[in-house]
């Protein structure tokens, strides 16, 4: 009895002792944190800081270079290019941002007289912009500008070992600034044509920048002769990448003539096209116009700084209302208020409602609003989600997991915020995206392609059925509208409402007020005409199509079979050939298949920037371009010549509806749907709404701090008990154990 | 053992050159140079001149393994191979295909990150394995040795991914014990270790604890065992001083091997937890086809397994003494 007491007793008042020292040790912790689980430090707490996340790491942050939008996010806050949109404006409005006025073109003949603004593109031989860079405009402080008593660069040689202590831009002590002047702007034209650069839209302004072609050929010329240079030097044991990696190649811009810029003077400069090209104003909104001054590309290019991956790639130098603070692009990249910023008032018109969603309630204050804007680098949507919910992030999007949590469809078919989320004071925001997915044809197909009216039915009859409301209420939540052009939405030419709808798909429910998708018999019926009743040809040979996509990720399985099932219902066999996305595009460049599915986004708002997706001169296979299903028709290229020089207006609309009718009717594409992006917003964020072109948006958000820290104090109180309940569950469950065992060896011991 | 050392050594590097060239050719034969450059330049206006262009920039224009338009040693030395894996030997990884970034310093910096995570998972998965198996060698043929050994099946059956999710959700979201995923610099890191760490423990922990609670019954049985309790000592001091000592050869060939490995990271965790590790840029790398990246991270991997086989040998020597290099 006695040892049955002792050492039950013994282990008893352990066990005891244990968790009382635990639970005293996590009382003290979780006293001491208040919210534990909160991911940012103690400093940060109350701070007028937005957070916010990003999926994948930018790979480019140089604006000659960078072209994706999860890129555009970070660049477009510190760079700022001549032009931006409008934030609250519709239909979307180009305004100056670092120059005086919006450049209005002056058109030359090839007798070098001014032609006026309506002149056919055929008779411009030259197009100038001129453009007048605001002044005072200052860039942010950066060592690249710092000097020296002399006023030579501070840190033009930074050398291995000094570079050895550099871990951030940080490490350089001395920082300086200057004003943007119009040499800024002409160098990052000029960098655009650096072969060593890579600027993914070299291509395209070749076409129509003066000179640019021969200007960056001339450069790719200097580039080989040095390297060949080197080669010789080296002998055998020459490494392009090693030797570069220490000893970076400098081009000299002004070695060769480059006659599509010209400087006016110290704040004035222009830009020449050897066409008429209206939506160049467009280009001048997008990054890859931005200033970039000669001292920073200098500044990095630097062997030593480069081995410590400080680069312009990485480290952005601007004139925008923020600047690089933390460049960690594993982990978190935070960008803060640019102290050199120059002037700017947030808006006070825009579009009707805009009042009563609040959004004029700052209007004419100075911009930005938010003191650092925190990105955190979440892959997963899981964890991602949680910490919203938690208040830790302040918006997110929505991913099919949690859409049912996040958002009810009302009886209407219109989105609402589930009463979760309402309690909780958040904001849906939804906006049609300037995006349009599709399914095409390969036109240069004896099978599918060609422009008969049988193979023109056969087309129409698979648009029918491949029932893309159906395939958008199970693959996208809802979250689509279908497609009756290539436009979205937004863009000059869509229409909307019965005089919009695709009339060969659909007709128009007036009962209901929206189109409805012709019936399968129809489908059908235009398939017999095709020369394939019930899908089979004269022979009676089934029709057999083959479906190429890239296609690897969890829904693909389900969508392939959703198309495969939709091809069914006309009797064809819709054969699928899902390879990598390397085999994809190299099927398509080589016109290797007959059905494919693709989307495009918008570069800028304009027609222009979709229907040339299906011009005749951007084929895929004959030129490389972006027409993937190789489509051509001389009557839709010639309106799209015309179309493509104009002004917005009732004789550009004409246009652009004669080329929707023929598309519709040669149905190169099955028009698909325009995604419409569903974002939600804590309600502590303010000024926010959806702008699918411009990206330099955060300057004009707002948050409160203080209500937030507050919200989020009190969703994040710690439970403790559970974990100190499991404790002492499995400390009580073992104790019989280990009391008998004790006995055992006990007895054992005194025999 | 400095000759049998250095014997290894040599013995190594027929074997990371052979890595390295199955690697380039396996890689090459799946993802050609222009798939590479297609992959890297984008979606938008990527024209074959684009892909001429760049790689051109990027030295991937040359043959892979051998130049029949050079002449002499150029005829080698003018390869992909030769240019992009040599310098490997010195450990120079060269930049990364993608984004030109030093892939050393990027490994250097990552590396903390990984070991932050990896080597605690590691030492009190270890310890904490140990230590139930003995409790289970212990109290062996009770309900704690059953109930115990049905728990470490039942936590080695279920998937890592599990883990994760309900840890962040019950630890994270639930309870509000911990941040749900992310990361800090320094000591700042701390407290987003102890979740991933946590949760690695519950995922390993059940293939360990049977592992050695195998080993510690086969010691437990054997003649030494019966004269340490013959002698009067307790059970505790049998298991834990006597047992444990002479069940440290297959524990050391199941541990010593791992340890070098630990600053690769873990995959799927870094992913979950958004943890700038190693294992992460791996991943990364083979999605985007950054050929520098994964081949400096095979080159790395099959320079720390050799590591690992010849620490493995070497510790052997420690705890056995009957065991001698010849």
């Amino acid at each position: 009895m006695k040892l049955k007491t002792t050492e039950g007793g013994a282990i008893g008042k352990k066990a005891s002792r244990a968790l009382g020292a635990f639970a005293l040790a996590a009382l003290f912790f979780f006293a001491a944190g208040c919210t534990p689980n909160d991911p940012y430090r103690d400093s940060e707490r109350g701070r007028n800081i937005f957070y916010t996340t990003f999926l994948e790491p930018p790979k480019h942050l140089d604006p000659a270079r960078a072209y994706s939008s999860d890129e555009y996010d970070f660049l477009a806050q510190v760079y700022e290019p001549p032009l931006q949109y409008h934030y609250l404006k519709r239909p979307y409005t180009l305004m100056p941002l670092t120059v005086e006025e919006v450049p209005q073109p002056v058109y030359y003949g090839r007798d070098g007289k001014k032609l006026p603004e309506s002149a056919p593109a055929k008779e411009v031989d030259r197009a100038v912009y001129e453009l007048r860079v605001k002044k005072g405009v200052m860039y942010q402080d950066h060592p690249a500008f710092a000097r020296d008593k002399n006023g030579s660069p501070l840190y033009s040689a930074v050398n291995p070992r000094e570079a050895k202590n550099i871990q951030t831009l940080d490490d350089l002590p001395v920082k300086g600034t200057r004003e943007l002047t119009a040499d800024d702007f002409i160098y990052e034209i000029m960098r655009l044509a650096d072969p060593q650069v890579e600027s993914p839209v070299l291509s395209i302004l070749e076409k129509y920048i003066l000179g640019l072609k021969e200007y960056s050929e001339a450069l790719r010329a200097d580039l080989d002769d040095i390297r060949a240079e080197r080669r010789k030097a080296a002998g055998f044991s020459y490494n392009q990448t090693e030797d570069e990696k220490s000893n970076p190649i400098t081009l000299d811009y002004r070695k060769h003539p480059f006659p599509g810029v010209e400087k006016v003077d110290s704040h004035t400069f222009r830009v020449i096209l050897k066409t008429k090209y209206p939506q160049f104003v467009y280009w001048l909104a997008m990054p890859f116009f931005a200033p970039v001054p000669k001292e920073a590309a200098d500044f990095y290019n630097q062997g030593a700084l480069a081995e410590r991956n400080i680069t312009l790639d990485r480290y952005p130098v601007g004139t925008g209302p923020y600047m690089m603070e933390t460049f960690n692009p594993n982990m978190e990249i935070a960008l803060a208020k640019n102290r050199n910023y120059h002037y700017e008032a947030y808006p006070d018109e825009g579009e009707d409602g805009d009042a009563q969603r609040g959004l004029f309630k700052y209007a004419g204050q100075r911009l930005p609003f938010i003191e650092k804007m925190v990105f955190k680098l979440e892959k997963e949507a899981i964890p991602r989600w949680n910490k919203f919910l938690q208040g830790y992030y302040d918006n997110s999007g929505i991913t099919s997991d949690s859409f049912d949590q996040a958002v009810s469809m009302t009886t209407a078919g219109r989105p609402e915020l589930t009463d979760e989320m309402k309690e909780r004071g958040m904001s849906l925001l939804t906006s049609v995206r300037s995006s349009s997915y599709y399914s095409g044809f390969n036109m240069l197909d004896d099978v599918v392609g060609g422009y008969s009216p049988e193979k023109q039915k056969l087309r129409q009859a698979i648009s029918i059925a491949l029932d893309y409301e159906e395939f958008i209420e199970i693959f996208q939540n809802g979250r689509g509208l279908s497609a009756m052009s290539p436009l979205p939405p937004g863009i000059f030419g869509y229409k909307e409402g019965a005089g919009g709808i695709n009339p060969l798909v659909y007709d128009w429910d007036a009962v209901r007020n929206r189109p409805a998708r012709k019936s399968i018999e129809e489908a059908k019926k235009l398939l017999a005409e095709a020369g394939y009743p019930g899908g089979r040809d004269k022979a009676g040979r089934p029709l057999v199509i083959t479906f190429d996509n890239p296609w690897t990720g969890a829904d693909s399985a389900p969508m392939i079979n959703w198309y495969i099932k939709k091809f069914a219902l006309l009797g064809i066999q819709l054969e699928n050939r899902t390879t990598d996305y390397n085999r994809f595009q190299e099927k398509m460049f080589k016109g290797n298949f007959q059905f494919f599915s693709w989307g495009w986004n918008a570069d800028y708002p304009d027609p222009e920037n979709f229907f040339f997706l299906l011009a005749g001169s951007n084929s895929k296979v004959k030129y490389q371009g972006e027409n993937a299903a190789n489509y051509s028709n001389p009557e839709f290229d010639r309106l799209f010549k015309t179309m493509e020089n104009m002004e917005n207006g009732p004789e550009r609309q004409a246009v652009i509806d004669e080329m929707t009718t023929i598309v519709r009717s040669d149905a190169p594409w099955i028009f698909g749907y325009h995604p419409v992006a569903f974002t939600l917003f804590h309600g502590w964020v303010e000024n926010v709404k959806p702008n699918a072109m411009a990206n330099n948006t955060m300057k004009y958000i707002k948050i409160d701090a203080e209500k937030r820290q507050y919200l989020r104090d009190e969703w994040n109180e710690p439970r403790l008990w559970p974990v100190v309940a499991v404790i002492a569950l499995l400390v009580i469950g073992s104790l019989p154990a280990i009391i008998t065992m004790r006995r055992k060896r006990g007895l054992s011991k005194r025999r | 053992m400095l000759a049998y050392i250095i014997r290894r050594i040599l013995y190594a590097i027929p074997i990371v050159v052979g890595v390295n060239v199955l690697t380039a050719l396996l890689f090459f034969y799946i993802n050609t140079p222009d798939d590479m450059a297609r992959k890297i330049l984008g979606e938008k206006n990527v024209t074959p001149a684009a892909i001429e262009n760049w790689k051109r920039d990027h030295g991937y224009n040359l043959p892979s393994f051998v130049n029949t338009k050079e002449e002499g040693l150029k005829k080698v030395t003018e390869t992909v191979f030769f240019q992009k894996s040599l310098p490997l030997l010195w450990f120079d990884f060269g930049r990364s295909d993608r984004n030109n970034i030093d892939i050393g310093h990027e490994i250097r910096t990552r590396m903390w990150a990984s070991l932050a995570i990896s080597v605690p998972m590691f030492m009190a998965g270890l310890v904490l394995s140990l230590f139930f198996a003995m409790i289970l060698a212990y109290y062996r043929a009770t309900y704690i040795d059953i109930w115990g050994i049905v728990l470490a099946v039942i936590v080695m059956s279920i998937s890592t991914l599990f883990y994760i999710i309900g840890g962040q959700y019950v630890l994270g979201k639930l309870l509000r014990l911990f941040p749900v995923s992310g990361y800090d610099t320094g000591l700042y890191a701390a407290k987003f270790i102890v979740l991933p760490v946590v949760i690695g423990i519950a995922a390993s922990i059940g293939v360990g604890v049977r592992f050695y609670r195998t080993v510690f019954l086969e010691e437990i049985n054997k003649d030494y065992v019966r004269t340490a309790r013959a002698k009067g000592l307790t059970e505790g001091r049998v298991l834990f001083k006597h047992a444990l000592k002479n069940a440290m050869i297959p524990v050391l060939t199941n541990v010593v091997v791992s340890i070098p490995f630990l600053f690769y990271g873990s995959l799927i965790m870094e992913t979950f937890f958004a943890i700038p590790g190693l294992g992460n840029f791996t991943i990364e790398a083979i999605q985007s086809q950054d050929f520098a990246i994964v081949r400096s991270m095979v080159y790395l991997g099959s320079i720390l397994y050799i590591i690992g086989l010849i620490l493995t040998d070497i510790s052997y020597t420690l705890v056995d003494p009957r065991i001698r290099f010849e």
